[in-house]
């Protein structure tokens, strides 16, 4: 399994909620259709505030994100228990989202679906970091390297997240381990 | 050491004789609730068997409840096919809880549980939307989980690898003064932990305060409860629940009134006294961003709801009709109405709630989560400020990001829609 992802961050503040991750009107798209799971990632993060945010997570017009990792404040996730928020980021090519702190479900969501590693950090990297910032995070020795300063920070390791991440979610965890039989 | 009403129902429900904060168990679920996005669940249910000889079963169809709220009627052909998917697998399955888009059976899911006796004291109840923390007001352990977790505890009954969570008890103590009530205590609670103060926690209210309380108003504090981070928010069950479920929910069996051990362990306790509270607001565009009443006042404000989850009963219209009516809502100003279920509407009816607020000018809509999901009805233009008894005022939560909400009581609500502006519902002059 890939340990090791490099590249640059996109950088948001405490309490992204959900409706900023993936707005409402968005929900009725359904991740098991392959259109419908591409079309949620042009979404991903559009409802930041663009005063606040003017670099768009996902360029108009695109699918996938050019920031593999997103560094947020505290709280991130909070908000509804849709699904949708950590599949929008997975699909726009989201593949570590490095927080201070995350909300209950939507942690647990990025677990179930397998999209991203939710990694919790006491730094207060979204005050240090700007986006586009390069980092290299390394899940094995749950460090991040920022590429200009060569500074490493650790953040807290992923423990039993981790192989169900790996596996791509709740379910093929389930099946690679023998709890769902395979046929025959 | 003693257990808390969440550790004493999760050790329980695991088979378990002691659990405490930081144990990983996996409860057997007595409820699982879904809205629409049982559309969803059901495609992750789907894929649990694919590639595998098993035949996709329910474990218990008796325990799992639909309930059409979010998006009702539908606004788009699209929903419409999801909620027609629904239906299907809803026949296929048998699944008994099952409300359709119905004005004597339907309504929001978090009144629907409660009114028809689904939850009881003791259980576990999983739902696929954050506010099914409502349901600990009956004395159930109440958590929102995403659409493929729901798919599992479908197929096994159990959720896995539930974390106990530390409980945090919230001690209120005073009486509430005139126009002051629920919304403003757990607004004024979320002000002071935070948004994420309970993260991974649970919320336990005591106190004097509550034991006089209805379910009514404690389902307002275990709906909000996720606001401030919460995993669940309970009331120990006690004779007003047993009156709520015997008189208003017609449930004739035994309860079990789980109560906290004496010496249960709380990662820490939080007094309030209500009595000097006034009423409270939360402004854009974080819930815990609130401030009294006093702060606020005179702000213009374009459109106002009341209803939803949170505020949307029968004592929440009553509150409002008393104060609007025979007078008339301020031009510029529109007022929405949603009761929280067609019961709720059909006794607002009899009462005479729905006739004043109409008289007045506001427009009472069918029973749904409306504008609250931002997705249906009551868009905001830009610009426009709504005034709002729901439980998020999110950037863009009501579907426009150049907008704003503000989130208070219905009290609040009502006098502010006389005025067009945030208005103190204590005001003398109203």
């Amino acid at each position: 399994m890939q340990s090791v992802f490099s590249g640059p961050v996109y950088v948001v503040r405490d309490n992204i909620d959900t409706d900023q991750i993936i707005p409402a009107q968005y929900l009725n798209l359904v991740p098991t259709i392959p259109d419908e799971y591409e079309k949620l990632g042009a979404y991903a993060l559009c409802g930041l505030p663009e005063s606040l945010y003017p670099t768009r997570y996902v360029k108009e017009g695109q699918l996938d994100s050019a920031y593999p990792i997103v560094v947020a404040g505290r709280n991130f996730g909070c908000g509804s228990s849709r699904e949708h928020a950590p599949i929008a980021l997975g699909s726009a090519r989201c593949r570590v989202v490095l927080a201070e702190s995350f909300a209950r479900i939507f942690f647990r969501n990025c677990v179930a679906t397998g999209e991203l590693y939710p990694c919790e950090i006491t730094e207060r990297l979204c005050e240090t970091l700007k986006t586009g910032d390069v980092v290299t995070v390394n899940l094995d020795a749950a460090t991040v390297t920022v590429q200009q300063s060569g500074k490493v920070y650790s953040f807290k390791p992923l423990g039993d997240v981790r192989p169900v991440v790996d596996a791509g979610g709740i379910f093929n965890y389930a099946r690679k381990s023998g709890m769902i039989p395979a046929q025959g | 050491m003693g257990m808390t009403v969440a550790e004493k129902i999760l050790a329980r429900a695991s088979g378990l004789a002691f659990a405490q904060p930081g144990d990983v168990v996996e409860p057997k679920v007595d409820l699982a609730m879904s809205h629409e996005n049982a559309a969803l669940v059901i495609n992750q249910f789907n894929e649990i068997y694919q590639g595998t000889e098993l035949t996709p079963r329910i474990w218990d169809a008796s325990k799992v409840a639909v309930i059409f709220d979010h998006r009702v009627p539908a606004e788009s052909p699209k929903t419409a096919t999801n909620q027609k998917k629904v239906r299907e697998f809803v026949a296929a399955h048998a699944l008994a809880k099952f409300h359709d888009i119905r004005g004597d059976v339907g309504g929001i899911c978090h009144q629907v549980l409660p009114e028809y006796g689904y939850v009881r004291p003791g259980m576990v109840v999983v739902g696929t939307d954050s506010h099914t923390t409502s349901h600990g007001a009956l004395g159930a352990f109440a958590f929102g989980i995403g659409a493929t977790e729901m798919a599992s505890v479908w197929a096994l009954g159990v959720a896995v690898n539930v974390e106990v969570p530390a409980t945090i008890k919230i001690n209120v103590r005073g009486r509430f003064s005139r126009c002051v009530g629920p919304k403003d205590l757990i607004l004024y609670l979320i002000g002071q932990l935070t948004a994420q103060g309970a993260n991974f926690k649970v919320l336990e209210f005591q106190g004097e305060t509550i034991e006089q309380m209805f379910t009514s108003g404690r389902l307002v504090l275990c709906n909000m409860s996720v606001e401030a981070g919460a995993t669940a928010g309970i009331v120990p069950a006690d004779e007003e629940t047993a009156r709520y479920l015997s008189e208003e929910a017609g449930v004739t069996d035994s309860l079990d009134l789980v109560q906290p051990d004496p010496d249960a362990g709380y990662e820490r306790e939080v007094e309030i006294n209500v009595s000097a509270l006034s009423p409270q607001i939360a402004c854009p565009h974080t819930v815990d961003n609130v401030k009294p009443v006093e702060q606020v006042v005179g702000r213009p404000v374009h459109q106002i709801v009341i209803g939803s989850c949170t505020n949307g009963r029968l004592d929440d219209l009553a509150m409002a009709a008393r104060i609007v009516k025979g007078r008339k809502i301020a031009s510029g100003t529109r007022l929405l109405v949603f009761p929280a279920s067609g019961k709720v509407y059909r006794q607002a009816l009899a009462k005479g709630y729905v006739g004043a607020l109409m008289q007045a000018g506001a427009v009472v809509m069918n029973s749904g989560c409306g504008p609250c999901l931002g997705v249906h009805e009551g868009a905001l233009g830009d610009g426009e400020i709504a005034l709002s008894t729901t439980n998020r005022n999110f950037k863009g939560r009501m579907g426009n990001p150049n907008s704003e909400i503000y989130l208070c009581s219905p009290a609040v609500a009502a006098a502010s829609a006389l005025t067009g502006r945030i208005t103190d519902p204590r005001d003398e002059s109203l």
